[in-house]
């Protein structure tokens, strides 16, 4: 791989360790991936997980003194402030204290404390045909497939590696050759919900693992949560950079033009018996349910919305907890639309900046919860779970009138 | 006993050896036990199986963009990692947790990974002279 002067004075630790370590990795990855030189880019989405593997990378580059170069935006760990005054988090300690290390050290080398894992609505957008390092299940095939921005499916790491040194190796989906379609996915049932489109993603995810699926067969527009499920699924399952819907997506209008004029190596048909298989599999109980887990991924304002708009005049039952994960740039804006004051009647926990899969929810460890996300119920840190849409997740947990 | 040495591109460099495990399935290390490396997966072809120690083969990565660094950076505290990889489709996020911890990791196998390797064989991937040694296990 061609290094300029100015990459190679980095990658020999003259501008830091951290840089150095930062350069290190990019150049070990675009070496395993045969890319002939870096690029430029313009702004990072780094997936924190508040994890062992995610505070190892960012404590080295912290500890080296680096820092962001370009707009770098972090993901969801644990509101620290809000989890501490409903329990005791010394009974979590190993965990806690390696989730605020992480925080702590993100903080350090200046990275955008976004703590949401939808930043490409509002935080981090990146524009249609920009170069960018996004990593985040959700965040990869969105900001490629519905924006029409260049990013490969980054890890942690190297989106973090990427906006300490502003560049990424050039290869895969930096190419506009490398982004046409590989599978044909013929839906052949109406897809209603956010939900339909995560288990739709579940069983694209399972059935295509590695590739670019190109959908036939979707007659309505997705709404922006539709596409952020089906995105999210898809890399549960699978590890999927981009899709197609021909018509909606923006880089191909028909299905000849997603393949360039190339046969799919593969096809494969989704009816409403996929989609019900694919709900069975993760699902382990269908009884009575203590908690309710919505927004993995986080959820938007019309998300949000459109809870209140099923909770109006409404209460939670008061043996089960109803938790909604969201941003706190969403939160804000749900408070002034009003969402959150029929939320908090209805007895809802609307949080900020946490991931469900964080020790803060250990003490659901022996819990049935429901959820309207496969990808919680695959990640989930309570016990049973049941799996269903919105309506059936309000369904079971409001008072019998 | 027959010993077969295979061609390869180096993807993270290094030496390892151990059993081959072999699986057609994609990975998730983040779904096995830190402590034993034995994969929780439900429905995964290698559940219940151990892939610490091992060399192993399989098709790629998958899932969230965090989760294969924080799975692997737990198997390693706990000395609990695999010996080296083989995969087929290397992708992005696993090639790099696979780079930072240094684990050796290597694909374009001269013959097709799943028909020269048998769960059982003995196999030594020196992934920076680009080789795959692989000792049969019947």
């Amino acid at each position: 791989m061609y290094l300029t002067p100015e990459e190679s004075e980095i990658l020999s630790g003259e501008n830091g360790e951290g840089a150095r370590i930062a350069m290190e990795l990019l150049v070990a990855v675009g070496e395993g991936f045969e890319a002939q030189r870096m690029i430029p880019i313009s702004r990072s989405h780094a997936a924190s997980s508040g994890q062992e593997g995610d505070l190892f990378f960012v404590e080295m580059l912290a500890k080296g003194g680096a820092h962001c170069k370009i707009p770098t935006t972090t993901n969801p760990v644990v509101n620290f402030e809000y989890f501490e005054k409903i329990m005791d988090i010394t009974e979590e300690e190993a965990e806690a204290s390696v989730a605020r290390k992480v925080k702590y050290y993100y903080e350090q080398i200046g990275a955008v404390m976004s703590q949401s894992c939808i930043p490409y609505l509002a935080e981090n957008i990146p524009q249609y045909g920009e170069h960018v390092a996004f990593s985040e299940s959700s965040a990869t095939p969105y900001v490629n497939s519905v924006i029409g921005a260049f990013t490969n499916r980054e890890s942690i790491q190297t989106a973090l590696a990427a906006g300490i040194i502003g560049k990424t190796p050039e290869f895969g989906l930096h190419f506009p050759e490398n982004r046409k379609g590989t599978v044909l996915v013929k839906v052949e049932t109406e897809m209603k919900s956010s939900y339909d489109y995560s288990l739709l993603g579940q069983y694209v995810g399972k059935k295509v693992v590695n590739g670019i699926p190109v959908f036939e067969g979707i007659l309505k527009r997705p709404t922006i949560d539709q596409y952020v499920n089906l995105c999210a699924m898809m890399n549960v399952t699978g590890a999927i950079p981009m899709f197609h819907i021909p018509g909606f997506t923006v880089e191909a209008k028909t299905t000849f033009e997603a393949f360039d004029g190339n046969s799919p190596i593969d096809k494969i048909t989704v009816t409403r018996q996929e989609l019900k298989e694919t709900e069975d599999e993760l699902q382990t109980t269908n009884g009575d349910v203590e908690l309710i887990m919505l927004g993995c991924p986080h959820y938007n304002l019309d998300q949000l919305g459109d809870v209140a708009k099923l909770l109006r005049g409404k209460r939670i039952r008061s043996d089960i907890t109803f938790w909604i994960n969201t941003s706190a740039t969403t939160k804000i804006m749900a408070e002034r639309a009003g969402y959150l004051k029929i939320l908090d009647e209805a007895g809802t926990r609307v949080i900020t900046d946490t991931c469900i899969d964080m020790f803060c929810f250990n003490n659901l460890r022996g819990k049935t919860g429901m959820t309207d996300s496969p990808k919680c119920a695959y990640y989930r840190r309570f016990g049973n779970v049941r799996v269903g849409s919105l309506e059936e997740c309000v369904a079971a947990a409001i008072e019998k009138v | 006993m027959s010993n077969k040495t295979l061609g390869c591109h180096r993807i993270v460099k290094g030496y390892g050896e151990g059993e081959a495990l072999v699986s057609n399935d994609a990975i998730c290390f983040y779904l096995t036990d830190p402590k034993t490396g034995v994969v929780r997966e439900r429905g995964h072809s290698l559940e219940g199986k151990s892939i610490t120690g091992k060399v192993l083969v399989f098709s790629t990565g998958k899932a969230s963009s965090a989760v294969q660094m924080d799975g692997l950076r737990k198997l390693m505290l706990n000395n609990a990692l695999p010996a080296a990889m083989i995969v087929t489709n290397p992708e992005l996020v696993l090639v790099s947790a696979a780079a930072i911890l240094k684990i050796p990791l290597v694909d374009k196998l001269d013959q097709d990974p799943f028909g020269a390797i048998h769960s059982g064989d003995f196999v030594n991937v020196d992934a920076t002279n680009a080789t795959v040694t692989v000792k049969d296990g019947k």
